[in-house]
């Protein structure tokens, strides 16, 4: 059941220019914005009132920088104050440039680091297993650059070969990794036993359909961006 | 006698049966010492992966325990310590085996006499180095109850009887004048008997981490104070510094060299070659404070 909400996807950029002071945004923070928002408008079962309801989705953001689309999103669906925006990386403000899951209501893990959220991601669906809650999802946001990380790949296959199927992998694909991925990062995955698909990482209809697990494997979506 | 190392997997095994938030993470180390589990998690051999999802479990309520040699527990996957579990605030049980130079015949890569060190560094560990298996599982029965960071280093040397505290224990006492002899962990039957016939006061140490500051404030009687550590020289040096800020002091910090040895041989021979063993411990006492050591 999406999260009902007061603030709409076209209000966005004026939380950014909040959050920024700029009129115009960079591109770290923008090339998530679209997976963001599906995610939290129509995919994920969380609710700002109960964001510690054992059986919620799990979204852990791993790619931690430019994180200001995330704070839009998390502000527009009432996880944060909309004045927290204004203070975006000051000494007294919860919003860093890099999230502090200690300090942001509704935020499961810190990150800036890259390469940490999906190990952890496999911990809690493990976790979720042993502890029997049917329902409750794991979704982790990585950069196709983060993939550079070998932790990640620690990650993927043994994901794979335990075929945690609550678990669901978000690639955001604007090409910032230096020496690419011959064959495609979907593939890499796909070898490794998950279900794998690309799609336009701005077309929200495909988001939502993709992002809702296939139920059988793990899987991962890679939503391809331009820079 | 068990070893530590027999004694925590009996312990981890029988966790896993009484104690349904019971995990045991490991990277193939330790699995033919353990039966199967659903809550024994093999991650292959991926040692930032054991952390991680160490943490992850942390994160839903679990008590994790990530278990490997020394080297590949606690220096490899350092930042995921550091992040995953320090910085996620979420707590685990590290049990490292495979101490300073207990696996000496593999050499270098095997051995991490840094891992106390490291560990220090970042905030919120409780750091035990039991000296017999016993004080291990007091350790890690406490530990189990907690949700805290607890590293755990098991060694091949032990005390031939354990000692029971959780702090620092003066076990011999001398005159006022005395040093004060601080053996930690599995170095405490050398330093008894390289102090046995000398004027010395004898205090012993299991966790390390926090540093018991008031139990050694309470005891300087004089001004000497001898750190005897089975890891890397020098480890706890700034907690007794701290301790004694205020005090006039001197300090010995005996431990394992920062050097690379490049030898392979015995434990025993490693424990003589850092002046470790008791004939070591006399010569470093002679030359500090003790001439009748001489």
């Amino acid at each position: 059941m999406p999260t009902t909400t007061a603030l709409g996807y076209d209000d966005l950029p004026e939380l950014l220019t909040r959050l920024t002071g700029d009129e115009k945004h960079d591109r770290a923070a923008l090339s998530t914005l679209d997976v963001l928002w599906v995610l939290y408008d129509r995919v994920l079962r969380v609710d700002p009132r109960e964001a510690d309801d054992p059986s919620r989705d799990r979204f852990l953001l791993s790619k931690g920088h430019g994180p200001a689309a995330y704070y839009a999103v998390l502000a527009a669906k009432g996880f944060i104050e909309l004045d927290e925006l204004d203070g975006f990386g000051g000494f007294d403000s919860a919003l860093g440039y890099h999230p502090d899951a200690a300090l942001v209501h509704g935020v499961e893990i810190s990150s800036g680091s890259l390469g940490h959220g999906l190990p952890i991601a496999i911990g809690m669906a493990l976790a979720l297993d042993a502890q029997g809650q049917a329902g409750a999802r794991v979704v982790c946001l990585v950069g196709d650059g983060e993939l550079d990380e070998g932790s990640n790949w620690e990650a993927v296959q043994l994901a794979g070969r335990l075929r945690l199927a609550r678990l669901t992998v978000v690639v955001v694909d604007n090409h910032t990794s230096t020496y690419h991925w011959p064959g495609g990062i979907d593939a890499r995955f796909a070898i490794e036993g998950w279900d794998a698909e690309r799609i336009d990482g701005r077309d929200h209809e495909a988001l939502e359909r993709a992002l809702g697990g296939t139920g059988e494997a793990p899987n991962v979506v890679v939503a391809e961006v331009t820079r | 006698m068990s070893t530590m190392r027999s004694r925590f997997y009996e312990l981890a095994a029988r966790a896993l049966d009484d104690d349904q938030r019971v995990a045991v993470v490991a990277a193939e180390i330790g699995l033919s010492e353990l039966p199967d589990h659903p809550r024994l998690v093999n991650v292959g051999i991926r040692e930032q992966l054991m952390i991680g999802v160490a943490a992850g479990l942390a994160r839903e309520g679990m008590r994790p325990i990530a278990h490997s040699y020394t080297p590949f527990l606690v220096e490899r996957p350092y930042e995921q310590i550091k992040l995953d579990l320090g910085h996620q605030d979420v707590g685990a049980i590290l049990v490292s085996t495979g101490a300073s130079y207990d696996s000496a015949r593999s050499g270098r890569t095997h051995q991490a006499p840094g891992d106390v060190a490291v560990l220090s560094a970042l905030p919120g560990w409780t750091i035990h180095v039991p000296g017999h298996p016993d004080e291990l599982e007091q350790q890690l029965r406490e530990a189990l109850r907690t949700d805290d960071r607890v590293y755990i280093r098991m060694s091949e040397e032990a005390n031939d009887a354990p000692v029971h505290a959780r702090g620092l224990v003066v076990l011999r006492r001398g005159s006022d004048a005395a040093p004060v002899v601080l053996a930690v962990g599995p170095t405490l039957d050398p330093v008894l008997e390289a102090t046995s016939d000398l004027d010395a006061t004898v205090a012993y140490l299991s966790t390390v981490r926090p540093f018991d500051a008031a139990g050694l404030r309470a005891l300087m009687r004089g001004t000497d104070v001898v750190l005897v550590e089975p890891y890397l020289a020098g480890t706890s040096a700034a907690a007794v510094a701290s301790a004694l800020t205020d005090r006039a002091h001197r300090l010995l910090a005996l431990g394992v060299g920062n050097v690379e040895l490049r030898r392979y041989g015995t434990g025993a021979d490693h424990r003589a070659a850092n002046g470790l063993d008791a004939d070591g411990i006399r010569r470093s006492l002679a030359r500090f404070a003790l001439p009748a050591a001489a």
